[in-house]
């Protein structure tokens, strides 16, 4: 990555004030709403998936996970503040336990997809199995199949009754993407996250450098979790309900899919990725013709087949081409010339 | 007496009936420059791969300026100071030639130190006209070269490194053997290597392997001469 982390403040600030005067315009907030936390969910992914390497097939569970926690502490504190921050850390540290024991465990890629995969699977069975009244954390039941409804949402911090709703949910969510997105981008600058795509490409070369692969890989893992609990907690106030549908593996795989068609490797990528096909689902949903999930597959396939590397990837290739030659000095021209070949291949 | 950076006993590794390496007692000592020969199969790099915990051994002790590492993982013994080089080159091939050398440098300085350090290296290795390339583009001879840098970065006090001019031009191989002489100034090395002639113009002692025990360890001279080592070499018995 070029430039400087103050540069990469400022273009941030200037998008999102931009995007958020103009998108009203085109959308209604509450759908736009929507969009940012599924671009937030996709994020998260790409941040563990794109630069760490770690594909995990179960993110939709700390989605769920924050969710879930989220409403259940909302009803026991009648507040939103400290749910939020719980939606966070609880997550953040599942996401570290079970992090630890795969990547100390030294299971292979195969295996991790397999395991959260599995974990993804038993939340679904287990949340969907509370409906009985004997499943309570403190006033909340699990309400299994049903989820819960009814819960406490957003408030200005310290004042519970001071809802934050409608059009000012929508400015706080998409701050909350820009903030999320600037700490990533600082994470990626930072020696930390050098590294972390250091393993990413070379995991025996990073750890005969004499860095403890495993312990970075959960940290990581967790950070990722951090900001899909984050996305889960303000899809449930979203919603005003949480279901087991969150934790769905249909929700998991559509995480992966956003990955893909936005641009692996890229912090926008996944969030454009994220936006565009849920908001393309929204505009199917609202028909009859085609079915919404052939049309995600259709997708996916067409991607994987003509634009392998995604969305944001081939934007920013087209544009260095057509923009970035004059740029160049000669000697960078020919030394391009002469590795394109391979740079081709 | 200088001293000893490296020690093993008895360390044995066996894959199912096949005894890579045979109970081998090997000492090393500080600033010392050792070659490994012997043919291939001879379990050169099955030792490499036991002491730096690629690999761990059936058998055996390993010790390292004292500390017994038996059974350290791969980064706990690079973190004690320690370049490797392994056979197949292992590198990070979508990176730069200068972010490879600083995620080395890194793990040992803090950031700018770092910086600092990279640079440093890039312009001993002379890479500093690619230094903004892609690993994955360079000529084999650069991306050895690198690993090299990058081995080199975090000042080592023991380096191994198998088959470093393995494929490489005459002249990257003159290169190489200026680079090795310069890191011998500051640390230990072992070099595994199979081209002779290089090894007669970096080394003084020499360890044959064969069939996974230390057959022969003298002077590089009395090596090179001794009939039993040709005989190795030349497949027959022993
Ligand atoms: N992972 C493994 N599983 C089974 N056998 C192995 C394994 N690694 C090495 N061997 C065997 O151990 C013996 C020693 O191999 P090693 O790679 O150490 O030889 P080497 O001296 O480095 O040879 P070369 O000069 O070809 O690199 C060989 O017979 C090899 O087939
Ligand atoms: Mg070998």
């Amino acid at each position: 990555m070029q430039g400087s982390l103050s540069k990469d403040a400022i273009i941030v600030i200037i998008v999102t004030a931009i995007l958020i005067w103009i998108m009203p315009f085109i959308i209604s907030t509450y759908t736009l709403t929507v969009l940012i936390i599924y671009g937030m969910l996709g994020l998260s992914l790409g941040l563990i998936w794109g630069f760490g390497g770690i594909l995990c097939f179960g993110q939709a569970a700390f989605f769920g996970l924050g969710a879930y926690t989220y409403a259940i502490a909302a009803i026991n504190f009648g507040e939103s503040t400290i749910p939020m921050v719980l939606a966070v850390l609880v997550p953040a540290v599942f996401a570290a336990l079970l992090g630890a024991m795969m990547f100390y465990g030294r299971l292979t890629d195969v295996y991790l997809g397999v395991i959260t995969l599995v974990v993804t699977l038993i939340l679904f069975k287990f949340i969907n199995s509370t409906a009985g009244p004997q499943y309570v954390i403190g006033n909340a039941r699990l309400g299994g199949f049903n989820g819960i409804p009814g819960f406490q949402t957003l408030n200005i911090p310290g004042r519970p009754d001071d809802y934050i709703w409608g059009d000012s949910y929508f400015y706080v969510c998409a701050i909350l993407l820009a903030v999320v997105f600037f700490l990533v981008s600082a994470l990626l600058r930072s020696s930390f996250g050098r590294i972390a795509v250091g393993i990413r490409e070379n995991e025996t070369r990073m750890s005969l450098m004499g860095y403890d692969v495993r312990a970075r890989k959960t940290v990581l893992f967790a950070a990722g979790a951090a900001i899909a609990g984050l996305a889960g907690a303000l899809f449930a106030n979203w919603g005003e309900i949480v279901t087991p549908s969150l934790f769905s593996l249909g929700q998991s795989a559509e995480i992966i899919i956003w990955c893909i068609v936005g641009g692996l490797g890229t912090r926008l990528g996944p969030i454009i990725g994220a936006a565009g096909l849920a908001y393309l689902k929204f505009l199917l949903g609202q028909q009859m013709l085609i079915d919404n999930t052939l049309i995600t597959g259709l997708i996916l396939v067409l991607f994987v087949l003509f634009l392998p590397k995604g969305i944001v990837p081939a934007i920013s290739n087209m544009w260095k081409v057509s923009f970035g030659r004059r740029q160049l000095g000669r000697i960078h021209q020919q030394r391009r010339i002469r590795h394109r070949g391979r740079a081709n291949g | 007496m200088a001293e000893t950076v490296l020690e093993t006993y008895g360390l044995t590794m066996r894959f199912g009936g096949v005894v890579a390496s045979d109970n081998v007692d090997f000492k090393l000592h500080a600033r010392e420059l050792r070659c490994l020969i012997g043919p291939n199969g001879a379990g050169k790099s099955t030792f490499f791969k036991c002491v730096t915990g690629l690999q761990t051994p059936t058998e055996g002790e390993v010790y390292m300026r004292g500390v017994e590492t038996t059974h350290w993982m791969p980064h706990q013994i690079a973190s004690l100071g320690i370049g490797i080089k392994t056979q197949t080159p292992n590198v990070m091939d979508s990176l730069s030639v200068f972010e490879n050398i600083w995620l080395a440098a890194r793990r040992f300085f803090n950031s700018r130190e770092a910086n600092r350090k990279t640079q440093d290296i890039i312009e001993r290795l002379a890479l500093g006209a690619i230094a903004r390339n892609d690993l994955g583009q360079l000529a084999h001879g650069e991306r050895q070269r690198v690993e090299l840098g990058l081995v080199a970065v975090g000042d080592p006090w023991l380096v191994f490194l198998d088959e470093p001019a393995a494929g490489m031009s005459a002249e990257d191989v003159e290169r190489m053997t200026g680079i090795i002489h310069e890191l011998n100034k500051t640390t230990a090395i072992i070099v595994v290597e199979h081209d002779m002639q290089f090894i007669r113009s970096i080394a003084k002692m020499v360890t044959v392997f064969h069939q996974g025990k230390i057959l022969m360890e003298d002077h590089v001279d009395r090596v090179m001469s001794d009939p039993t080592v040709r005989n190795v070499y030349l497949g027959k018995n022993a």
